[in-house]
This record gives C-alpha cells, structure tokens and sequence, in this order.
C-alpha cells in the first residue's frame, strides 16, 4: 500500500510536470490510480488479519510511517478513492483546460494520496504526517481562484485554523509519546495510559480534530471553504478531509472514551455544532452554502456517534459516515451540474429547473430524502440506527447521552427543514421568479457520476441488511463489540416514532419560518473571534516591533551588552567562589602587563576623539595589541589571523567613513557620555571577570590535550589550531564561514538599497 | 580618492599583486603544519585585491577578477560542504580525513590531506567576502555627498 501512496504522488508531480499539455492525462491516470487503490483495499481487506506496513524513521521513539488496513481503513480507503475517482472524472468536464486545471488535477491526486494515507495510519504520528499533507493541499485546493481575494482569504483562514489544530495535535501527541511511550492505536488500547497530562493531551488532540472537521468553535472556516471550486467542495469539504477529524476520534474513542471530559468534550461540541451548522443551513439562499453548513452539522452528528465511545453508537456511526458520504457528495456534484448548465446556484433566483431536467430532480431528489432521512433512502436506515443508539447510550454514559440524543433529534428537524428549503428551491417553479434560462445541457460527464452517486442512496437503502453486514468488519475493527445491522422496515418503536416527529415538525419549520431569519440571528460565530483575533496578532506585531526596533544603533547595542553581562553577572553569583580566583596569574612578562595597560588607555581614549577616522584607527590599535598578546602568549596562529583581520577592518572603515560626516553627532540625551563609558566599563569588567573565574572553574580535562595527540595521526597536520578549524571543529567552522558569506551578502544588498532610495530623488540635502 | 592615481601605488599594484596572491597560497597550504590556513591566506589574498582597488578604484578592481566575487563565495562554500559530507556519504563521520602520501620524482614526497580542501574552500570564501565588500562599499555611484 505504500507503493500505491507513492503512486499518487507521482502522478500528481507527472501531472504538473511532464503533462502540463495534457491535464486530461494526468486526470485519467489519477482516475486509475485512486480506482487501483480502492480495487486494492478491497482484495487486502477481506484477509482476517488486517495487513500492515512499516518504514521506520526514527527508530527509539517508534517514529515512521506506519500503515495498517483494517476494516475501518478499507471502508474510507473506498469512500476517498471511489469518490475520488468520480470527482476526478466529473472535474475533467467542470472545469476549463486551462493552468488552474492543471494545477488542480495535481494537487487534488496529492491530496487524495495524504487522505488514503491518512485513514491508514496504525499510530498518531504517521496520521499526523498526512493530516498536515492535506490541510497545505486544502489550502492550495480552496485558493486555486487566486485571483479572488475572497477565495484567498478563505483559503489563509482556512490553513490557519487547521494549521492551529495541527499544531494542537502534534503537541497533544508528544504528550502522550512521552506518558505512554507510543502512539500506536493497538499499544494504547492494550495499555491505556491515564492522568491528568493525558487529559490535557486529549484536549489538545480533540482541539485538532474539532479545526479540521469544522467542530464549533472552529465551525466557521468550511463555509468559506466554498470559495473553491465545487468538485473541490464535493471531495475535501464533505466527504473526504473533513472527516479526518471523525476518523482520528473514531481511532481515539475506543481507547479514551470512557472518561467524562472527553464525553463531555465531544458531546458539547458536537451538539453544539449540529445546531449552528442546521440553523445557518436554513438561513442561506446559495445552495452550495447551504450544503456547506449542512455538513457541518451531520459532522456534528458524526463527532457524537464516534466519539460518545460506545460500541452500538460507534456502528451507527459508521453506517452514517457512508450514507452522508454518498448522499453529500451527490449533492454538491448535483448543485455543481445546475451552476454549470444555468448559471447560478441562488435558489431564490432558479426556477423551472425541475420542468426542464426531469431526471435530474428525480435524482436530486433522491439525495435530499436520503440526506433528511426519509424510508427508503440509506439515510433513514442510517438515521433510525443513530436514534436507536444512541436512545441505549443513556445507560452508559448517562447525562451526557440524553444531552446528545436532544441535539441530535432538534438537529435532525433543522435537516429535514432545510432538505425540503433545498429541494423546492433548487428544482422547484416558483411564479413569482421568471424561469431560468437554460445555457447549455449537462454532458455525459457531468451527469453520469451525480446520478451513479445518487441512485446509490437508494440502493443502500433498498438493500440495507447488505450494506451493513459489510460495515461489522469497519466497526468491529475500531471497538471489537461494536456490531450491528441496518434493517428497512424497523417496526414501530421509540425510534421511529421520535423520526416521525422529527419529519413533521421538520415540514413545519420548512413552512412556516421565513428564509434568513435563523441564520441571520446567529451573530456570536467563530468567524469574527477568528478575524478579531487575525486583526489583533496583526495589530500586536506592529507594535511591537515599531518598540524594540527603534532603529537606534546606540540602543540596540546598548541592550545587547547588558543583556549579556546580566546573563553572566547571574552566572558568577550563583557559583561565586573566591578561591577560584587564586590561580590566577595577572601577567607572564613585563611586556603583557605593558601592552595591556596601554589597550585599556588606548580604549579610553577613543571615547574622547571626536574624528571618526582617529576614532577606527585607534581601535585598530587595540586590536593590534591584542595581536601582540597571542604572540607573546605563544599563538602565532591567532596573532597573524587577528593583524590581518584588523588591516582589513581598517580598510573597510576606511570605505564606510567616505559616507559619513567626518565627526560624532552628539550623543542621544538619554545616553550622556558618563552613561555610556559606565555601560563599557561594567561589561568589560563583568566578561574579564567571568573569564578568570571560568578558567580556574574547570571540572574536566581539557579537550584540547587530546587534540594535541590525535592531530598528526589523525587529521596529518602539525599545526593544531589549523587541524582544529577544519577537522576536529570543521562544523563550528562551517558554521562561522557561512554566517561570513551571509554577512557578506547583506551587506552588498544594504548597499544596494540604500543606492536604489538615493538614485531617484537625485541630490539631497 | 578616486581620480587620482598615485604612481607609488599604481607599481606596487603592478610588481605586487601576483607576489601577494603567490604568498597567500604558500600560508594556505603551508597552514596545515605551520601558521597559517585558509582564513589566514584568503585575507592575505584580499590584500592584493585591496591594493589594487586602491591604486585603481572599483572599475580596476573589477576588470582584474576572473569570477564574481559571489560566485567566489559559493564556491568556497559548497566545497567546504562537499569535503564535511564526503566521508559521511562513505560511511565514515563526516569531516574525517583522508591521508594520501605520493613519492613524485624530483620533488619529493607529497602528502595530501582531504582536510586540505576544506581550508581551499574557506580561503576561496574569505576571498570573495573581502571583494564583494570592496566592491559594494567601494563603488562610485555611493559617494552622494562627499
């Protein structure tokens, strides 16, 4: 399976490289692909020990790419790569052959490559891996329009806040890598860890999955998602991507699911979820927004079923994510078709549409009933298996599960409101509209993968004990009791009498509240926490740095130094030994103690000379005497280096100081002349200090004796300090020349700059 | 400065320059056994490019130089790296050295150090830094209120 992940990839590189000309190629080699994978998850699938794959990376902490395709994997391997396929093929009609197209098939074949690993992924790192893979291929997918500021920013705003949960994720995953020293799924079910910093990784992990599978507060990004083109919203935004969030809690619940905070978590969120996502849903007029916040909703749905951690809810669950799957993604590719052939998607605007493609609305129709969960559609079957479930989950978990079964009940009225607002609106002839007009009828390729799609919600429902026997080995694989059936005909029972109510009052809700009117009154959303928060960071950056980057030389070195000698100053109380300094030898010779008496005047007198150019030639001076001390110190290396460094720096002086004015400014009044002598004065001595205390501090033998030994037989050089820079400490070297040549490059585009702001204006004062 | 040439310089330039540049692959290569090394060699080398800026300016300086001074720091750069990443690539750590010895007739023994190469690429870089600064620093059109 690891091969055919890597197919992906490479056919989306061939798609946007070598076929650049021919996007139908890529598209259908992609089609192939994503259909030879499913074909595979299908034949591997069905052997009863779930088959696994391995590549590790980093080997003492487990890291790498691990795979593993039970029958939880293989169901949504079929739902990424069949649905896949189909959208793939319809996009090859939708879309224009022009370099979007192109771009399009490329990154859509990558994603689908990071979602069918995804949902394979045996621990939390690997899922990680991918999971950060899919939201960059998100982002690039919403913002493929780029020439749209909206789609742009939905596409930022989307990143941020998956990329946010990401990061969420990776912490709360570290957490437990360290408490329970894995990640694997099959480890941690064995061998639960527990306590209060698993608790906190739980949060950090929900948190990652709520961003990506728009759980409230992180809601607000999927409707803006709708920026993208619409086979992209068919694929990533209902039946692929953000279910990856409903996976990982699917993978996490069996394990964690019997703690109240987590039940808590995902109940709160998740009902909370279904009521804002259905009650915008009735409010919008733009049928692809209503769909949006429709999935929004049925994730809410999901997040429960999975998440609530029981093992009939958990096979409710899954029955679900398949019929939303098919019924979702026949719409969006539906309401796709009727954009493309009449140009809008507004249903307050359509009219006629129902009169003038028959099948289409038959078809339509079929999804929407599937979607409200109405007999005999795979959405009813699914539906009553939810209610049924969760009406027993009460016994497990108590309080939590009456909670979740009112909002899924209240939710599940919204839907039924806003599938008949959809139906009517889309397909229906309203006299008071003048009927749309008809641009050009649909081709085989658009039509064929809505209607396939969409007759399948009627033939899972037709046939549902088939479907759901296929669905024991998905639910058995995530909680080894989860089992279950879907039936057509369930009797009369709580159940359905509570989808009897929900019907009925869904029709009443459908009829008697005017359009907009819940959606609009909904104004605390995620979308302007979310901007206020862009805007403050925005805001916070700008402030900060127009604080510390005052563009003062004289303060930033300021600041540097006495930050440095702070450091050290903490660093000598805090292991002061007088002792320390009485191996101290103040001076070998005569001639030390000379030249160094004389670099200290020399240093003083510098603060005195008003000349720039006496000023450079006098710290030339210094550092000619530092020179002298390496040499008497018996390091000809370093005093040869050091003259030679300050010739250089001379010369460069020497460059600089045609362009400034050949005396000081006076001083800032903040930094008088006392002030600033004090400041040199103090770190000086702090650093001499600190030096003589840490020569005599040493615990260990030198390293250097041993380099002393090793370096003619070793590196073939007799000059240490030579075989030191490039052998023994060759990196530190590296190190060093590259920060020279990027000192270097600055200083060639500072230049530059300050040329290219001179040249226009001509002369300045 | 500029303008002006002065005959003093303008000879050193001339008998010097190569001298310079001979002395300063003479500190490289010596630098292994003796004071010395690439950083040392390559701001030796600068020397003589500086000498000959000052006895010509920045356009003298410019038509003197066989590469650009960047590609100079790249240069330097890249076999610095090449020689750290050679023996990991091996199989040995990186940065371990290699030692070959050859007997050539007339001039005696040679002993070659890989390490060798590494000082080549520091002193390549060293000089290409000192060059682009001149170069950058030192050219005409900055001079706006001399």
């Amino acid at each position: 399976m690891t091969l055919l992940l890597a197919l992906h990839a490479l056919v989306a590189v061939l798609a946007l490289s070598v076929l650049r000309r021919q996007p139908r190629v890529g598209a259908w080699l992609g089609v192939a692909v994503l259909a030879a994978t499913a074909v595979y998850a299908v034949a591997a699938g069905t052997t009863a020990e779930p088959h696994g794959e391995s590549w590790i990376w980093v080997e003492a902490l487990g890291w790498g790419i691990h795979l593993r395709l039970d029958g939880f994997a293989v169901l949504m391997v079929l739902i990424v790569s069949v649905l896949g396929a189909f959208v793939l093929a319809y996009a090859t009609t939708y879309f224009d052959m022009d370099q979007r197209f192109v771009r399009f098939v490329g990154i859509f074949v990558l994603f689908a490559g990071a979602m069918n690993g995804l949902v394979m992924s045996a621990d939390l790192f690997t899922m990680f891996v991918f999971w950060e893979i899919t939201s960059v291929t998100s982002f690039l997918l919403i913002g493929l329009n780029d020439e749209s500021a909206t789609a742009r920013f939905a596409a930022l705003r989307a990143l941020l806040v998956t990329g946010a949960g990401g990061l969420c994720l990776l912490a709360g995953l570290s957490l437990i890598q360290i408490v329970a020293g894995t990640t694997a799924f099959v480890d941690l079910a064995t061998n639960t860890p527990a306590g209060t910093v698993i608790d906190v990784a739980l949060v950090l992990v929900l948190a990652g999955a709520f961003t990506k599978s728009a759980q409230f507060p992180f809601h607000f990004w999927l409707p803006g998602a709708m920026a993208a083109p619409t086979p992209v919203s068919a694929y990533l935004h209902s039946a692929t991507m953000v279910k990856a969030g409903i996976v990982l809690i699917a993978r996490m619940a069996p394990i964690f699911g019997d703690r109240a905070l987590w039940q808590w978590l995902i109940v709160g969120a998740g009902v909370a979820t279904i009521m804002i996502g259905g009650a915008r849903a009735l409010g919008q007029t733009d049928a692809k927004l209503l769909l949006a916040h429709s999935t929004v909703s049925q994730l809410g749905l999901l997040t429960i079923l999975f998440g609530i951690g029981v093992p009939i809810a958990t096979y409710a669950g899954v029955a679900h994510l398949l019929a939303h799957a098919v019924f979702k993604a026949g719409l969006f590719l539906g309401v796709g078709m009727v954009d493309h052939s009449f140009g809008t998607r507004d249903i307050a605007v359509l009219s006629g549409v129902g009169r003038r493609m028959r099948t289409a609305m038959v078809m339509g129709g079929l999804a929407t009933a599937s979607m409200a969960g109405i007999i005999p559609l795979f959405g009813f079957a699914t539906k009553e298996k939810s209610l049924a479930a969760l009406l027993k989950t009460t016994d497990y978990v108590g309080a939590a599960g009456t909670v979740a079964l009112v909002g899924v009940v209240a939710g599940s009225m919204l839907t039924v409101a806003y599938s008949i607002r959809l139906f009517v609106g889309m397909f229906g002839t309203k006299p008071e509209v003048a009927e749309t007009e008809l641009h050009h009828a649909p081709s085989l390729g658009l039509w064929l993968p809505v209607y396939v799609i969409s007759l399948a919600s009627l033939v899972f429902g037709l046939w549902p004990s088939a479907v759901g026997r296929l669905l024991d080995a998905p639910a058995s694989s995530l909680d080894a009791q989860s089992a279950g059936e879907l039936v057509l005909w369930p009797g009369v029972n709580t159940a359905f009498a509570l989808s009897v109510v929900i019907v009925i009052v869904g029709v009443v809700i459908a009829r008697l509240v005017p359009l907009r009117l819940i959606g609009s009154r909904i104004r605390l959303s995620g979308e302007e926490i979310f901007r206020a928060m862009y805007d403050g960071l925005l805001e916070f950056s700008r402030v900060a740095t127009s604080r510390i980057q005052t563009g003062s030389l004289l303060a930033y070195i300021a600041v540097t130094l006495l930050v440095i000698s702070a450091a050290l100053v903490v660093g000598v109380l805090a292991g002061f030994d007088a002792d320390l300094l009485d191996g101290v030898i103040w001076f070998d010779s005569a001639a030390q103690l000379v030249i160094a008496v004389s670099m200290a005047v020399l240093a003083l007198v510098v603060v005195f000379i008003e000349q720039r150019f006496v000023a450079a030639l006098v710290i030339g001076g210094v550092g000619l005497g530092c020179a002298a001390l390496f040499a008497l110190h018996g390091a000809p290396d370093l005093a040869l280096t050091q003259v030679l460094v300050e010739t250089m720096t001379i010369v460069v002086f020497l460059l600089v100081l045609r362009q400034v004015p050949q005396r000081f400014e006076a001083p800032p009044r903040w930094a008088p002349r006392v002030l600033r002598v004090g400041i040199a004065v103090a770190v000086g001595g702090v650093v001499a200090l600190f030096a003589a205390l840490v020569s005599g501090s040493r615990t260990a033998p030198s390293s250097g004796i041993s380099y002393a030994d090793l370096s003619l037989p070793e590196a073939g050089g007799k000059n240490i300090v030579n075989v030191i820079l490039v052998d023994f400490r060759g990196f530190d070297t590296f190190g060093e020349i590259t920060v020279l040549a990027v000192a270097a490059l600055g200083v060639a585009n500072l230049v530059k700059m300050a040329r290219r702001e001179k040249s226009p204006v001509g002369d300045q004062p | 400065m500029m303008g002006r040439t002065s005959v003093v310089l303008d000879e050193a330039d001339r008998w010097l320059f190569r001298v310079i540049i001979v002395v300063s692959l003479f500190v490289l290569f010596k630098g292994h056994n003796a004071p010395g090394g690439g950083f040392a060699g390559g701001l030796i080398a600068g020397g003589a490019f500086v000498l000959r800026y000052l006895a010509g300016g920045a356009l003298r300086l410019r038509r003197a130089l066989a590469f650009r001074p960047l590609a100079g720091i790249g240069l330097g750069l890249f076999v610095a790296a090449f020689t750290t990443l050679i023996p990991a690539i091996l199989g040995d750590p990186a940065l371990t050295s290699a030692i070959v010895t050859l007997d050539v007739p007339i001039i005696g023994t040679i002993k070659l150090v890989s390490s060798a190469l590494f000082d080549v690429g520091v002193y390549l870089l060293v000089v290409g830094v000192v060059v682009q600064i001149l170069l950058a620093l030192g050219s005409d059109p900055l001079e706006g209120r001399s």
